[in-house]
């Protein structure tokens, strides 16, 4: 061990070197992050198998689709009409009915949640049905504790009622128009179909946002920050040596996530796996944007981990249009989702799975992205210097 | 980096690696250093010295540009830290107090890190790692993971990471705590080779013997500059101050609280069968000469120590009487033997941690534990507290199988964890009514038990306040608190000193002592050199076995050599151990 004692020019030369942005310096940094994400089965657990199991549940476990919804018919009339009107209930696919003659049976079964609503053929049913002029009445009874359901059971049974009456009066002109409805873009309606595409988003959250958080805190917390802070190693190289990697596996993830979604759920995908990509890698400027924003403000992994979960998570997760539409949000919740980056990637996403490369919906989403990203970063940038003063 | 005014800084102020000029740092309220002004040398080792809290890692921080001072200036290496941050990050090598290394990648992927960030490339620079890692002894454990190596080889590896691409100021923030004797003296020989290179080497320490070592010192309390110079300087004004009372014996206890409460007396320890005092200043030796007469043992002069000054700065040492041990009645047990071991063996797959330890402990005996890092330490003290069943062999505490019996064993015993463990997030009093309730005491009893730990422990005006906001030396005080609250005939202390100030370890021992007289059979593990010398019998452990179990004294003679006629606990240490692992390598 020989040390030289001091020699100023020498030095000089290291201090010129320690200003500039190095690329050694920073690939010895990606080179240890590597190292660091494939050694802890921690990261590869978030990166590769929390995507299949959450692609998995929303592709099965997960659905949007009323089928089979549980109700009731009470059938308090014997009538012959009341009969038929039971008949094209328990024909239908999408109630499941029950046939009772007392509405106390079924109102029980109403509140502990075995049904999701009844309906009543009432008593007098047949006599109506007689008089002419007089509308036969047909109580529904729907549980509005869960209103979307509630809403479907209502409306099917309308129509169930509607075009039950229309059978009967085979004499009279058919007064309504017939609609013949095509869903586009997800033919058979799958919910499915439109939820894999956005799941990946949440997927690309949880490693961009949560992952990345909870590395950098990861570093505060276990004071090898303060030791790589000794070394001439820059603030911007750091942390770009940071994000690299978890980019790197974001998009692996993407790749990974994208392959299920068409080989083993069926989603198809109609646009290209260029736009894909670059869709996804704009999305992870953001992403990681906000991860290392947490970050530098909380030096903790669990204050990380729960930031990351209220403020990445959870919005990319019910307000980017994911899983509750977006138009049918209040006002200023929709007002809110334009903060939202998670949005613009699920639009982009849902659009590139299932309609195609359409440039005019992808431009302005990858602006949106872009920008909200540089947000992230400048914030970043000003929050982080390099020292350990707070 | 070609300005001249840095140079010329450089020249002004000649062989002064570091420069500091009336210095102010705070945190909110709290003023860390206050008005610092010193130089530190190329060439040279200096002892950054103090009690915990007194500023040292403030400082350290400054130095290495991670921390801005408030007000005044410091330079190192000729740059100014705040102007010239970059500069001063190449010109300084810095070791945190924490290990600041990544533990997932193994010693050579650190190195390989740290060479690279400071511009240096492994595969060019080969020489300069074969004598890094040569220099570190690390050589055959390249591959293996940073978490992995034992505590004194990861301060090696961090050494050998700050020593990358040779600095010119190298900053060591304690890199001797929790470092075993063996270990401490490596790191020792390697620091000071770079010296002898012209290198500035800053050590911070609250061990005083550390600091003893040093060329030369900066004393900080409380954010200020006690002293600035050689410890010799210091020590020599002590002169004439330090006795010792020789071969007291079984009574040892009892002298030294008897000394400490005499009004001459400023500070006393236990070396080993005898007791070490230090007199105040301008004070006569009379009445400690009839304290020695009253027990017929000799009172000798002995050469005065660093600490004896220190302590004598910061005012003296606490008193010898422990209010806790006042208060408690003697430990009545059924049997002589408190704790006791035989064929005591635990594994971890293929690892044997403890191999065939076997010991006797009497009752009221303080019994130490020693080792070196990794030497089965720990291991050994757990299955003794029933905090991991034995592989083989058997434990009893006050007549209960600790393998049959572990509930009735635990609630006989007190342990005080290394960190303390309280509840940050309970008040002091919270703290005092959880472990009274997890040692089931009710009522009345459980009342009179929390308000008597109160009143001995002087927490009463702390009740609300939370742990983590105290002085360490409160917050072993209710820790111990809270270990002793169902007054247990056993006590185990696992490294309950670890980073503390010598004041607040004397205090802290004050109780022990107490509680030992009392009947109260301790339990100890620690790498205080000095703290060992408190206990009645030692047992060495090295490598899993146990190696030595005897008086402190006997230990320490069991080394002497002719060059060496009186050693030192650590020179008893470093011998014992040196000598199983050789009698090991012949063996096999």
């Amino acid at each position: 061990m020989t040390v030289t004692p001091p020699r100023t020019n020498e030095t000089s030369g290291q201090v010129a070197d320690a200003r500039r942005f190095d690329l050694r310096r920073l690939r010895a940094l990606v080179y240890k992050e590597s190292l660091q994400a494939l050694r802890d089965p921690s990261t590869l657990l978030i990166a590769f198998v929390l995507p299949v199991v959450l692609l998995f549940l929303f592709a099965y476990a997960v659905s949007l689709d009323a089928k089979h919804v549980r109700v009731g018919v009470v059938l308090e009339s014997e009538g012959a009409s009341a009969q038929t009107l039971a008949a094209a209930f328990s024909a239908t696919d999408y109630l499941d009915a029950r046939f009772v003659h007392d509405r106390r049976e079924v109102a029980d079964m109403l509140v502990s949640g075995e049904l999701r609503g009844y309906v009543v053929i009432p008593q007098d049913f047949e006599q109506r049905m007689a008089l002419r002029g007089s509308e036969p009445l047909v109580q529904i009874i729907t549980d509005g504790s869960y209103p979307n359901t509630a809403n479907y059971v209502e409306n099917y049974s309308r129509g169930i009622v509607q075009s039950w009456r229309t059978g009967l009066d085979v004499g009279a002109p058919p007064l309504t128009i017939m609609l013949e409805p095509r869903y586009w873009f997800n033919a058979e309606l799958e919910s499915r179909r439109a939820l894999v595409p956005g799941a990946i988003a949440i997927v690309m959250t949880i490693i961009g946002t949560m992952l990345t958080a909870l590395v950098v805190a990861r570093e505060w917390e276990r004071g090898t920050m303060e030791a790589v802070l000794s070394t001439p190693a820059s603030v911007t190289e750091i942390l770009i040596g940071k994000l690299l990697p978890y980019f790197v596996l974001g998009m692996l993830a993407t790749l990974g996530a994208a392959a299920l979604a068409v080989y083993v759920f069926d989603v198809p995908l109609r646009g290209s796996l260029a736009a894909l990509m670059l869709l996804s890698a704009t999305f992870m400027v953001p992403a990681l944007g906000q991860g290392l924003l947490i970050s530098s403000l909380a030096r903790n992994q669990f204050l990380a981990a729960q930031i990351a979960l209220f403020s990445g998570f959870l919005p990319a997760f019910m307000l980017s249009g994911f899983l509750f539409e977006i138009n049918a949000m209040p006002a200023p919740i929709r007002a809110l989702t334009w903060l939202i980056p998670a949005r613009y990637f699920v639009e982009s996403l849902k659009t590139v799975f299932l309609a195609g490369d359409i440039w005019a919906v992808f431009m302005l989403n990858l602006l949106a992205m872009a920008a909200i990203g540089a947000l992230f970063f400048v914030l970043a940038k000003r929050v982080t210097r390099k020292n350990l003063e707070n | 980096m070609h300005a001249s005014p840095i140079m010329a800084t450089a020249s002004q102020n000649g062989n002064a690696a570091v420069v500091i000029e009336e210095l102010d740092k705070h945190f909110g309220n709290v003023q860390a250093l206050q008005g610092l002004s010193a130089s530190i040398h190329y060439g040279r080792l200096t002892g950054l010295v103090g009690p915990d809290g007194a500023g040292k890692t403030t400082l350290m921080r400054i130095l290495t540009g991670l921390l801005e001072p408030n007000a005044g200036r410091v330079t190192l290496a000729g740059y100014d830290v705040v102007r010239d941050n970059d500069a001063i990050h190449v010109a300084s090598g810095y070791m945190p107090q924490r290990f600041g290394l990544y533990e997932d990648l193994s010693v050579m992927e650190n190195m390989r890190l740290y060479a690279r960030l400071r511009g240096m490339d492994a595969d060019r620079n080969t020489e300069l790692f074969s004598e890094l890692l040569d220099f570190t002894r690390l050589g055959p454990f390249t591959e293996r993971l940073a978490g992995k190596l034992s505590g004194g080889m990861k301060q090696k590896l961090g050494l050998a990471c700050a020593l990358m691409a040779r600095p010119k100021v190298l900053l060591l923030d304690e890199p001797g705590v929790g470092v075993d004797p063996v270990s401490r003296q490596d790191l020792w020989r390697m620091v000071q080779a770079l010296t002898g290179e012209g290198m500035a080497v800053v050590w911070s320490t609250a061990y005083l013997d550390e600091a003893e070592r040093c060329e030369s010192v900066l004393l900080l309390n409380q954010g200020q500059l006690l002293f600035d110079g050689p410890p010799q300087t210091l020590t020599t004004q002590l002169e004439g101050r330090s006795f010792r009372l020789q071969n007291v014996g079984a009574e040892r206890r009892a002298v030294l609280t008897k000394a400490l409460d005499l009004d001459s007396v400023s500070d006393g320890v236990i070396q080993g069968a005898g007791v070490r005092v230090v007199l105040r200043a301008g004070a006569e030796t009379e009445q400690i000469q009839i304290l020695a007469d009253q027990v017929q043992v000799a009172l000798t002069p002995v050469p005065a120590r660093f600490e004896d000054a220190f302590i004598d700065l910061l005012g003296g040492g606490p008193g010898g009487t422990s209010a806790l041990a006042e208060r408690l009645p003697p430990v009545e047990l059924g049997s002589d033997i408190a704790v006791s071991c035989r064929n005591l063996t635990k594994r971890f797959g293929d690892f044997t941690a403890t191999d065939n330890v076997s010991f006797e402990v009497q009752k009221g005996e303080i019994f130490g534990l020693l080792g070196p890092n990794g030497a089965g330490k720990s291991t050994t003290f757990k299955m003794l507290c029933g905090l991991l069943k034995p592989t083989y062999g058997e434990a009893q505490v006050v007549g209960y199988d600790l393998r049959r019996a572990t509930g009735a064993a635990k609630s006989r015993l007190g342990y005080m964890a290394q960190k303390f463990s309280l509840y940050g997030l309970l008040s002091v009093r919270q703290n005092l009514e959880f472990s009274a309730g997890v040692y089931e005491l009710e009522g009345q009893t459980r009342r009179e038990r929390i308000e008597e730990m109160i009143d001995t422990f002087d927490l009463s005006n702390w009740l609300s306040a939370a742990p983590d906001s105290l002085p360490l030396g409160l917050k072993q005080r209710l820790a111990l608190a809270c270990a002793l609250m169902h007054r247990p005939p056993v006590l185990f202390l696992d490294e309950p000193t670890s980073g503390v100030d010598p004041i607040t370890r004397r205090e802290f021992w004050t109780h022990i002592n107490g509680l030992a007289r009392k009947g109260v059979t301790i339990m100890v593990t620690t790498h205080f050199m000095d703290e060992a010398e408190y206990c009645d019998r030692v047992a060495m452990l090295s490598r899993a076995r146990l190696i030595a179990l005897d008086t402190p004294d006997a230990l320490k003679q069991g080394a002497a050599t002719t060059e060496k006629p009186d050693p030192t606990m650590e020179d008893a240490f470093i011998h014992l151990v040196e000598s199983a692992e050789q009698n090991e390598e012949v063996n096999t």
